[in-house]
């Protein structure tokens, strides 16, 4: 059964100079427990995505058109309310900085206290504490802690805090927007591996926002790459790695450096992303892809199924004729 | 620091309230000793021009004082600080039309505006102490406002809201306790001028009448003293004002490092 699907999804930024369409007509879909890295550079649109799907685009970004259906429900048209009851219990977030995600008044304890009784209020702060204990155990997180502050953790311990906040309430899907870029290597790797296996461990699905490929491919079930607020391709985590067909996904691939190759010279891709403002016509793409056609820089490619779940937004694998 | 204030002020308010027991002489009555007389061992603060004894004075005259400190500390805090949390955090239009009225407020001359608003209502301490507050609530209201603009853009508000928390119990949870540091410390500062500004508005004859004992009114009429060499008129009623800011401003200081974690160590 499907847990998350999203139609057609296109978010604005209304901004003085002109709307930037920081997410354009987004589909995909997850299953419950799945895991999906949802990749692309700074600008993509990746974050506001993240954030759309707990209705929280920051202003003056709003929801220009599709769904985004939550268990078949659609949070795009659901009253405030609602829409808060399900943010945290049902849909849980894990920002980038786990430096300033944590409020600096307040103990871990409360923290737990406050967002168990959001949801749950007759929960008693003894039963709220008795339960964060449990989680900061699962976390390996000495228990005793809980009444310290935030800034006696270092960055790693805090980021699981908040992966601990996240889960606390056994949501369904957990979005982690970039929760490893503040991080060391090795604290990003132990913090990612903490993820998966919760999200294995309580059957939650997971959606894990990077603009590192290299992250994602080895992690999650399947690649969501995201290009100009376009959706570019989009497959099995494997299908990708072996075989990506988009032009900017096997750039992508290409430019995640090879420790076997020392004297390798590192693949970049010429050029930098567009101007949201002042977008290519056609495929947004099309200026740093070394397989332009001409048919690319007039018509935006549609999105063609090579099968098995593969999708593509390239005019290389056709949609040339119509 | 927060105990050393405290035991100021509190003593401060021990000492006024017992001011007319212990008091030596009647603080009015003049000419219980020579007038002009400098410190002696029968009057120790010395007598003003009019032979009234000046301990007498300085032990009965903080009354005025704490209740219009206290009172328009209150006023500014129950006030001033709602308006900045909900303009702010609300921002657009509300918050411009807000601003703009606290800014015009701020622009007059402190005292020339409490003397304004004091003149508008019989004289007392409640009128005073609100004349006072009208000036400093722009104080706190722009402390308050440019604090909430950098923390409601802070992850850990967005973390709040994700979580799925009221609009209002991110403001009232998560903005407020990181705010209120900074009040504290504008509040003990403000506590300091509020008692000055308070002897400006019994100088200009808009405060309590002249037949209550107030350091404000003894601290004003003792400048023209001065001249004649009378320090001790100004002096002692001077330093009691200076004592009791110090004692706000240790406890203002004291209280900002309690509600901010990470100066508690």
């Amino acid at each position: 059964m499907s847990l998350l699907e999203v139609d057609h999804l296109t978010i604005d930024y209304k901004t003085r100079r002109g709307i930037v369409r920081a997410v354009n007509d987004v589909s995909f879909s997850m299953k419950k427990g799945e895991t999906l890295g949802l990749v692309g550079e700074s600008g993509s649109g990746k974050s506001t995505l993240g954030l759309s799907l707990v209705r929280l685009v920051p202003f003056p970004g709003v929801i220009r058109s599709g769904h985004i259906r939550v268990e078949k429900k659609d949070i795009v048209s659901l009253r405030d309310k609602e829409m808060r009851s399900i943010r945290g219990s049902k849909i849980a977030f894990v920002f980038q900085d786990p430096m300033t995600s944590l409020n600096p008044v307040k103990r871990i304890g409360d923290h737990f206290i406050e967002f168990l009784r959001t949801h749950t209020p007759h929960i008693s702060k003894k039963e709220a504490l008795k339960r964060a204990k449990n989680i900061l155990d699962e976390l390996g997180i000495p228990n005793e802690r809980i009444n310290d502050y935030p800034h006696q953790f270092s960055g790693g311990m805090r980021q699981r805090i908040m992966i601990g906040l996240a889960i606390a309430l056994n949501p369904s899907l957990v979005i982690a927007d970039e929760p490893t870029t503040a991080l060391d290597v090795i604290v990003q790797d132990k913090i990612l591996g903490i993820l998966k296996d919760l999200s294995r461990a309580h059957d939650m699905a997971l959606i894990l926002i990077t603009h590192d490929l290299s992250i994602v491919l080895e992690r999650c079930d399947n690649i969501f790459v995201m290009y100009a607020g376009h959706q570019v391709e989009y497959g099995k985590s494997e299908e990708l790695y072996r075989d990506p067909k988009h032009p900017y996904t096997q750039k992508l691939l290409q430019s995640i450096p090879n420790i076997e190759l020392a004297d390798q010279k590192l693949d970049a891709i010429p050029g930098s992303p567009p101007d949201l403002l002042n977008l290519p016509k056609g495929c947004p793409f099309w200026p740093r892809c070394p397989h332009v056609m001409a048919i690319c820089r007039i018509k935006v490619p549609p999105i063609i199924s090579l099968g098995s779940g593969h999708l593509v937004k390239c005019f290389l694998y056709g949609g040339t004729e119509s | 620091m927060i105990f050393i204030g405290i035991l100021i002020v509190f003593s401060i308010i021990v000492m006024t309230l017992l001011g007319p027991w212990i008091a030596p002489h009647d603080p009015f009555k003049p000419g219980v000793g020579p007038p002009r007389s400098p410190p002696t061992s029968e009057f120790p603060f010395g007598t003003t021009r009019l032979g009234q004894d000046m301990l007498s004075r300085v032990l009965t005259g903080g009354a005025v004082m704490l209740q219009v400190a206290f009172l328009s500390a209150l006023l500014c805090f129950v006030l001033g600080v709602p308006i900045g949390l909900f303009s702010s955090y609300v921002g657009g239009k509300t918050d411009k039309i807000f601003s703009m009225v606290m800014d015009s407020l701020y622009a007059f001359p402190g005292l020339v505006l409490a003397i304004a608003i004091a003149a508008m209502f019989e004289r007392g301490v409640i009128s005073m102490s609100f004349a006072i507050a009208v000036v400093y609530i722009p104080s706190y209201f722009r402390i308050v406002r440019s604090q909430v603009l950098t923390i409601k853009e802070l992850p850990y508000t967005m973390a709040a809201k994700a979580a799925g928390a009221k609009w209002h119990t991110v403001l009232s949870r998560h903005i407020l306790p990181n705010v209120i540091p900074s009040i504290v410390v504008v509040m003990s500062v403000n506590f300091a001028d509020a008692i000055l500004t308070a002897a400006g508005l019994t100088f200009v004859g808009l405060g309590v009448s002249v037949d209550v004992p107030d350091w404000g009114y003894d601290l004003t009429s003792g400048r023209k003293d001065l001249a004649s060499g009378m320090w001790w008129v100004i002096t002692f009623p001077g330093l009691m004002i200076i004592l009791l800011a110090l004692g706000f401003t240790l406890i203002g200081e004291g209280l900002s490092e309690l509600t901010s974690p990470r100066l508690k160590e």
